[in-house]
């Protein structure tokens, strides 16, 4: 049910964009609605950060995943246990960029004689890391598109991308990559009971509109004819503020870029905020020297307190009898 | 206990992979021996608690206040902006599922809703409800309910089923610490007289008496002065314990099971007899008379009340540094929280071992020093004279315990000291240990009896792993750090794995310690088990002090 609804809002929202582009509405996909959901996105997300940092970090409460630094004959595990805050950024550079912690996974199997094997399970981590580069090589290829001259390391980056030089024109390894380890992912989602489980309409949603964006893209690259000088007037116009929507860029182009606006749009009031919020993850961000630097609370309340001389007044005929030494005889 | 807990077989039919209707359509059964009891109210009287009054979770009226929904809305609400933890945490799981099978509620009981991510989601779904755009606007469509009665009870049944272990956040990729959210779900209970009296009562107690168990001052001294004695007849060495001894070094503190349990109780020998045979200048404290903090399983605040004692008797007795014991949780609030809310220490001086000259920089805000530190730094150092052979009867393996694992990162110092005082030290499979380690089953204040059957389903990937090393090496002796471990594992043990006891890290270094003035016919260790290499000598009629020589070489 909750794959069907997300399935079918995506699918509503390619058909809608199909048959609306080839209208008088074209200036609507190609000029108001991507200004709309830009500026959806960056509002949105700077709001979502903003509300995140005012809160304050009470406690420093690192998850310590390695050897702490003590006595210097212990080897420190600088990058899983830091101690200091360059060490720390260390940690989330493994962390953002690789995905350090994900890259731990297994799988507990319960067998029948009553024990609990656990064998590695690196396939979310490479699924997950393979969609998250090719979405990165994807977002910054299309730069070509919003930029005249077009800068040298995209250049690089569509040459290295395009290595294999097979097809024409040319297969990008980053198209086949990020369709196939979404569709690992969403696959993964159906098929293993515990995360279909714990699945959320949320969560299959952003699945099928990065598929449709990455399809429609595809389709549009390998096999229906697009005008690319059409496709770059709109992205051009829209970056330097002189929008047009020509209708040579075609009803598949104007799909491609509604669905991309409803991405934007969608973002900020979504679980993709992971994106900004890993970064503020008090787990992972600070250093593990709790006991060498006082971390502050601002608001460190006051409580009641129970005093020394309020446990020896109770206790003062037994403490004497038993021999204590005490502050009032 | 309530009822017998069920055979391991029959604890064994679980499946892990759920199915049946969505997780929003269930409810938790409160069956016996899954959930624990309400608190008394005269203990949360004693504490100022909100809402006291004798209730019990399978009671038709729990009693709640009528505004009770707006209490914890508002609390919720509160904590949002105190929390930066809780905000990201609430917004940025994408429900990967890498957390699923790594809690050991869920690996011991197949209950989807022990699954980290589904846990968190019982909190998420009414955060979403009234902080979100999707959530206001198509709730449940968006994973949105409302708080009501049903969503309350499951709160109470489920964040009393997480042991605030955090093994789930080691996994996370974002860090997504399921301890925390436990915690902050707690609190909002709280708020509303929802607790339970294994935490409630240890906190007024502790409060009051400044311990846990209630131990009042005279017994105190008792216990200690009996233990001093035990040693005594076991080592013939007569130890003097010093208590509220102003002008002292070191004020020692210890979880006060560590003088009152069994086995806490021969790790507690273990202590006297390194510091009687290193001539530690130190003291006990009647009134910080526990290191361990049940506050930290109810609410900063009730932490923080706890842990106030600690500086305020360092600074009464006139120390200079502190050492603590052989605990779990109470490390977690020594390191990661003590500073933080009763500093700063600057009363106190940076710690330095007076016998190594060592300074303890990593320590050198909060003062405070880890026993295993600080006696992995004396073997380093040459300073103790062992002989491991007087473990030999042992076949040893080492339950690292959450809070210094994951909380700390104290993995090495135990295993530097296991490695010197035992011949037989043998790891359990790397995916049970350090940083994943698995839990006891019975931690942040779930030990008590009522719960057994829940404990033994949480403690069955432990006992797993100890079960295979016993199989494999013939391991005897499950070695830890922790007084709640050493209290839980020992049932779980039983339970699992019978042939296999419980005992502290501590204990072990005293049995190998060869103590200066020990008597020349002291054969056993400190439970009385007799030494494997004495046996022999009397049967070969060698004289025991050869074997002291050759055993100092070894060590």
């Amino acid at each position: 049910m909750k794959i069907l609804v997300s399935l079918v809002l995506v699918v509503a929202a390619v058909f809608l964009a199909l048959v609306l582009a080839g209208t008088g509405l074209r200036p609507l996909f190609g000029v108001a609605l991507p200004y709309l959901a830009f500026a959806t996105f960056l509002i949105g997300l700077a709001w979502r950060v903003v509300r995140w940092a005012r809160s304050p970090v009470p406690f420093r409460i690192p998850t310590t995943c390695g050897q702490q630094k003590s006595l210097a004959f212990l080897p420190h595990s600088r990058l899983d246990n830091p101690f200091t805050g360059r060490q720390a950024f260390g940690r989330m550079v493994l962390e953002v960029l690789f995905f350090r912690s994900l890259f731990r996974n297994t799988t507990a199997t319960l067998t029948r004689d009553g024990r609990l094997v656990y064998g590695s399970e690196k396939w979310l981590w490479a699924a997950g890391l393979a969609f998250h580069w090719s979405l990165l090589v994807i977002v910054l290829r299309h730069l070509r598109f919003f930029l005249e001259p077009v800068p040298g390391f995209v250049e690089v980056l569509q040459d290295v991308d395009g290595f294999f030089q097979v097809w024409v024109p040319v297969l990008y390894l980053t198209d086949l990559v990020i369709v196939a380890a979404m569709t690992f992912l969403f696959l993964r989602r159906v098929l293993l009971p515990q995360v279909r489980y714990i699945s959320l309409a949320n969560d299959y949603f952003p699945l099928f509109l990065l598929l449709g964006i990455a399809l429609t893209g595809v389709l549009m690259r390998y096999f229906f004819k697009t005008d690319l000088a059409a496709v770059k007037d709109v992205a051009l116009g829209l970056v330097t503020f002189r929008p047009t929507a020509p209708e040579a860029a075609g009803s598949l182009f104007y799909t491609h870029l509604f669905l991309v606006c409803v991405l934007l749009a969608y973002f900020p009031f979504s679980k993709l905020v992971h994106v900004a919020g890993v970064f503020l993850s008090p787990t992972r961000n600070l250093a593990n020297n709790n006991r060498a630097e006082r971390h502050v609370n601002p608001w460190n309340p006051e409580v009641k307190t129970h005093s020394y001389q309020e446990y020896e007044e109770e206790f003062h005929d037994l403490m004497k009898n038993a021999g204590y030494p005490l502050e009032r005889e | 206990m309530s009822e017998k807990p069920p055979s391991p077989k029959e604890l064994l039919q679980i499946r892990h992979d759920p199915a049946g209707p969505d997780w929003m359509d269930t409810k938790p059964v409160f069956r016996p021996g899954t959930w624990c009891y309400g608190a008394v109210p005269k203990h949360a009287e004693y504490l100022g608690l909100p809402n006291p009054r004798k209730w019990q979770a399978t009671d038709e009226d729990w009693g709640l206040p009528p505004d009770w929904r707006e209490r914890i809305l508002e609390g919720l609400n509160d904590r949002l902006k105190r929390f930066r933890s809780l905000f990201v945490f609430m917004d940025i799981c994408v429900r990967c599922g890498a957390c699923a099978d790594k809690c050991h509620y869920f690996l011991g009981s197949g209950d989807p809703k022990n699954m980290p991510v589904l846990r968190a989601e019982l909190m998420r779904s009414v955060y979403r409800r009234h902080h979100t755009l999707g959530g206001k606007l198509f709730g449940r469509a968006a994973g949105a309910r409302d708080l009501d009665l049903d969503v309350l009870k499951e709160w109470f049944y489920y964040f009393y089923q997480c042991t605030e272990c955090r093994r789930c956040s080691v996994f996370c990729p974002y860090g997504i610490d399921t301890a925390e959210i436990t915690m902050m779900a707690r609190e909002l209970l709280n708020l509303v007289g929802i607790n339970i009296n294994w935490i409630v009562e240890p906190a007024s107690n502790c409060f009051r008496t400044g311990n846990h168990l209630g131990v009042l001052p005279h017994t105190f001294k008792d216990n200690v002065e009996f233990a001093a004695s035990d040693l005594e007849d076991n080592t013939g060495v007569h130890v003097d314990v010093p208590i509220n001894r102003k002008g002292a070094e070191i004020l020692f503190v210890v979880p006060s099971a560590d003088y009152f349990a069994d086995p806490h109780y021969y790790t507690f020998l273990g202590y006297l007899a390194l510091f009687h045979e290193i001539g530690l200048d130190y003291t006990f404290s009647s009134f910080a008379s526990e290191g361990g903090n049940f506050g930290l399983f109810h609410s900063n605040e009730m932490m923080k009340r706890l842990n106030h004692k600690i500086y305020a008797e360092a600074r009464r007795l006139g120390v200079r540094w502190i050492l603590g014991g052989e605990c779990g949780h109470m490390w977690r609030v020594a390191h990661q929280y003590m500073a933080t809310m009763n500093g700063p220490a600057d009363f106190l001086e940076v710690p330095r071992s007076p016998l190594t000259g060592t300074v303890f920089e990593n320590a050198r805000s909060t003062k405070m020093v880890h026993i295993c530190e600080f006696t992995a730094d004396l073997i380093h150092h040459g300073k103790l004279k062992l002989d491991p052979r007087r473990n030999d009867h042992l076949r040893v393996t080492f339950h690292d315990s959450c809070n210094p694992a994951r909380a700390m990162g104290l993995l090495e110092e135990p295993r530097h000291i296991l490695r010197a005082v035992c011949n037989h030290f043998y790891e359990m499979p790397e995916n049970t240990i350090r940083e994943q380690t698995f839990c006891c089953g019975s931690g942040s204040g779930l030990g008590t009896d009522e719960n057994m059957e829940m404990r033994l389903r949480g403690g069955f990937p432990r006992a797993n792993a100890v079960r295979h090393v016993h199989e494999k090496h013939g391991v005897n002796r499950l070695a830890c750090i922790c007084a709640i471990d050493k209290a839980t594992l020992t049932p779980l043990m039983e339970y699992w794995v019978p042939e296999v006891n419980v005992g502290g890290v501590h204990e072990l270094v005293a049995n190998a310690l060869v103590l200066k003035d020990e008597k020349e016919d002291r054969d056993s260790d400190l439970r009385g088990e007799k030494w494997l290499h004495m046996k022999d000598d009397e049967e070969t009629g060698r004289k025991p002090s050869q074997d002291l020589m050759e055993g100092m070489d070894h060590a």
